[in-house]
């Protein structure tokens, strides 16, 4: 089994390259930020990634987080590793200094959130939910909540939780139901959640959970939810924590994957919490976290590929079986000398590349959304920030799950034998489409939100980015650079006709763009890697014609040209499909199926 | 006590090491450096000496091309509190290295200077116990604890067949062996600070030390592949093999 080496040079290149970092470092905050700090930055996180982490992967997945009647305790070595990654201080890389973080650009926070990811995605959880939780906090609560809790999440020695599922409400949320009765300055919360991630553990001596309920007076429906800060353990006078608060986890669910992680239900029975927020503005103000949360999940989707092509590179360079058509001579060949083993591997690594650069390049819009001190600059990284959520969150982690899946298919009949650790990687993978909002609530937010709303205006900008890149092939030498050029004129043009189509038709033909958002989703995810993917090949020429490393950057441009070449194409299937509509989709009755 | 520590950079030690094609030494353009692993336990030791109380000072110091000033930084991030580099594109031989470090010392004038025992880039295991020898004092090689006390220090070394205990007048010479201790993980807060703690950049000719090569390179080449073996039969075979085909016996 292979063991996980942060691929940081291949992250310098999309930081150094692809985004322009000269651009985040003269942000206001980031002035520290240059080549030097990004590579001792990723250097360390690699350290702590490959060789803390990973190793407790694979026997996490095996002895997994366990419920008592105490509460919930973490995975073997968890708690230890844990202790080391916030002492390192990597909890609050991307927080703010007033808070003790480190204050550092969310593009780095990323790169580090993969590095978490891809080593142990259980694990890497719960700092994510904290965050969210952050988040929701810095933006909504007031100053006595911010004072009494963000210092210590943001050192990582409490962690937060996201409370949103009910049985009854998954995907709709109108359903809430769990009340929050006022008492004094507090409220007195009620109620049943479920999939609650690191819902309860026995890491941090505090956990803080942020949870959806309804006032006594609300409207019905999500105009009526409200969001509570609800700590475990309340806090005493002094701000440490003292009594239990009445939050219990009463058990934790049995899952395909991510065994590390504790899927919690927790029960409210009266509990104490704080309104966080304007009442009934709960589900606005969840969806700070949520958004950061959405791109964070899309991350996942790029850290599992690349896990799962780290291991099925170790093992088809390891694996002895039959003899090659390269080379003729008896000897018997590792499976990498196989075209199909090539074309499987190729697939991984030119779909890892692309998912890296796309989430890059938006962490970079989130930086500059928040931080640049031009208000229409801001404005119009939030449009591009808001257009590519979907796209990074949805696209990664489906096709997350195509990768993962070849990696299993590199092993053979080994792959699906646990002991490989490939078969880990699909399974922790599969969760990522589903949590923080399903593959359809991506697509149709792609299509309603992202581009009917706004009348393509946010797609346009992006469109006209593309054809740029497109003008900087044109001027460009090479035959890999033409042929790039030639497969990615053509699914530009799909991608804007696919966004006019859409434009023209939600409010006419909803059933139709419904039916066909998905397949749209994943051909804008297609096409935008395409176009990373010809950046990184424009800047990998542009290094080699400068007398750079011929082997790094020779491989970019011939893992940009296979993209072009294998994968963009699809780009122009994906809308044949969709235009096609729904009629074929709708046609039978319930009935008959 | 000022501690002294010196560090070089090396091939990573994750690298398959290549000689260049013209045999005149190792590649090392596209290869990813690091700190050589035995100067890491070397600067990790200083700095629990700080922690402890037992050092005032943790100085680190590397000779070489400007590019060393990142592995300085990652021994600032460590914990030391500030770096020098006798920046040159020369190449460094033991010898040279040693007379540098000698004249950096009668500068700093530290009550310890700690090294790694060897480079794993050429294996010399030289530079320490001529830096002793320069210096007129005790040397403390192959280090696996180091216990400072009132103007001496007492090494446990690493022996064939054992350890043994020796004690030294300081100022004193250790090179720090595997088992001395494990470096720690870098903190991120530390790779912020590390960027403003202050960094020497001082020349070779300042020090007007002669660093011209003593050794010469004839030729870097890898070791030659193994020939594949053959099957014997029998005992008297390969007794009959030993004796005269490969004339072992």
């Amino acid at each position: 089994m292979s063991s996980y080496t942060a691929p940081v040079r291949d992250m310098r290149f999309v930081i150094g390259e692809l985004v322009d970092l000269d651009a985040i470092a003269a942000l206001p905050g980031c002035e520290d930020v240059g080549p030097d700090l990004v590579e001792a930055v990723l250097e360390e996180a690699g350290k702590l990634a490959g060789n803390v982490l990973d190793p407790l992967n694979q026997q996490a997945d095996r002895n997994g987080a366990r419920w008592t009647e105490a509460g919930v305790v973490a995975a073997p070595g968890f708690a230890e590793a844990y202790q080391q990654f916030i002492e390192g201080g990597w909890n609050g890389l991307a927080c703010p200094t007033e808070y003790d973080g480190q204050g550092l650009p969310e593009l780095l926070g990323t790169a580090t959130h993969e590095m978490w990811n891809a080593a142990n995605m259980a694990f890497a959880l719960c700092p994510m939910l904290t965050l969210g939780a952050i988040e929701a906090i810095q933006h909504y609560a007031t100053d006595e909540l911010k004072a009494a809790y963000l210092a210590n999440m943001v050192a990582g020695t409490w962690t937060g939780t996201m409370n949103l599922t009910e049985p009854q409400a998954g995907s709709d949320l109108a359903a809430v139901r769990s009340k929050a009765v006022p008492e004094g300055d507090h409220y007195r919360i009620s109620g049943q959640k479920i999939f609650i991630t690191w819902g309860d553990h026995d890491m941090t001596d505090n956990v803080v959970h942020l949870v959806l309920a309804r006032l006594p007076d609300a409207p019905a429906g999500v105009r009526g939810i409200s969001l509570f800060l609800v700590p475990k353990f309340l806090l005493n006078a002094d701000g440490t924590p003292g009594e239990r608060n009445t939050v219990q986890c009463v058990s934790i669910e049995h899952k395909l994957g991510i065994h590390g992680s504790p899927t919690c239900v927790l029960a409210f029975e009266e509990a104490i919490g704080y309104l966080v927020g304007t009442a009934n503005k709960g589900l606005a103000h969840m969806f700070t976290m949520m958004n950061e949360a959405r791109l964070k999940v899309g991350l996942q989707g790029l850290a599992q590929a690349d896990r799962a092509y780290q291991q099925a590179r170790w093992y088809a360079n390891d694996r002895i079986q039959g003899r090659t058509v390269v080379d003729q001579g008896d000897a018997r060949s590792p499976i990498i000398n196989h075209p199909d083993v090539r074309r499987m591997l190729m697939t991984m690594r030119a779909q890892a590349e692309a998912m890296r650069a796309v989430a890059y390049t938006t962490a970079a819009q989130v930086d500059i959304a928040r931080r640049h001190p031009d208000e229409a600059v801001r404005k119009a990284a939030q449009a591009r920030v808001d257009l590519m959520i979907p796209i990074v969150k949805g696209w990664s982690t489906e096709t997350g799950q195509d990768v993962t899946s070849i990696g299993i298919q590199v092993h053979g009949g080994m792959g699906y034998v646990e002991e490989t650790g490939a078969a880990q990687y699909f399974r922790d993978a599969r969760i990522t489409t589903i949590y923080e909002g399903t593959t359809a609530i991506q697509a149709n937010d792609f299509v309603g939100r992202k581009l009917a709303l706004d009348r393509g205006a946010a797609m346009q900008a992006l469109l006209a980015d593309m054809r740029a890149t497109l003008a900087g092939l044109d001027a460009a030498d090479g035959e890999d650079l033409a042929v790039i050029r030639t497969r990615l004129a053509p699914a530009v043009d799909a991608l804007e006709e696919a966004a006019d189509w859409v434009v023209a038709n939600y409010e006419a033909c909803q059933a139709d763009v419904l039916g066909a958002a998905f397949n749209l989703l994943m051909m804008a995810g297609c096409v935008c890697g395409g176009w990373q993917m010809a950046r990184a090949a424009l800047a990998a020429s542009a290094q080699l014609a400068a007398g750079g490393d011929p082997k790094f950057y020779g491989a970019k441009l011939v893992t940009a040209r296979f993209y072009a070449e294998q994968l963009l194409p699809r780009a122009g299937a994906l809308l044949t499909v969709a235009k096609a509509g729904a009629a074929s989709m709708m046609a039978l009755d319930p009935e008959q199926f | 006590m000022k501690v002294l520590v010196a560090v070089k950079r090396v091939v990573d030690y994750n690298v398959k090491v290549r000689p260049k094609a013209d045999g005149t030494g190792v590649e090392t353009a596209n290869v990813k450096m690091s700190m050589n692993p035995f100067d890491e336990i070397a600067v990790e030791e200083a700095v629990r000496l700080q922690e402890a109380g037992k050092a005032s000072e943790v100085v680190v110091v590397s000779l070489g091309v400007s590019a060393c000033q990142d592995t300085l930084r990652t021994a600032l991030a460590m914990g030391a509190d500030r770096a020098i580099l006798v920046e040159t594109d020369a190449e460094l031989q033991p010898l040279a290295v040693a007379k540098l470090l000698k004249a950096v010392v009668d500068k700093e004038q530290p009550g310890l200077v700690i090294l790694g025992k060897q480079a794993i880039d050429d294996d010399c295991n030289q530079t320490g116990q001529m830096l002793a020898a320069l210096l007129g004092c005790g040397q403390g090689t192959f280090a696996s604890k180091v216990e400072p006390g009132d103007g001496l220090v007492t090494v446990t070394r690493e022996v064939d067949g054992g350890a043994e205990t020796v004690e030294l007048k300081l100022p004193a010479v250790i090179t720090s062996d595997l088992r001395l201790n494990e470096p720690r993980y870098v903190k991120l807060p530390n790779i912020m600070k590390a960027k403003k703690k202050p960094l020497e950049v001082l020349k070779p000719e300042a020090f007007g030390v002669d660093v011209t090569p003593r050794l010469k390179t004839l030729k870097v080449a890898e070791p030659p592949k193994r020939a594949g073996g053959v099957k014997v039969a029998s005992v008297a075979e390969l007794v009959d093999k030993l004796k005269n085909v490969a004339q072992v016996l």
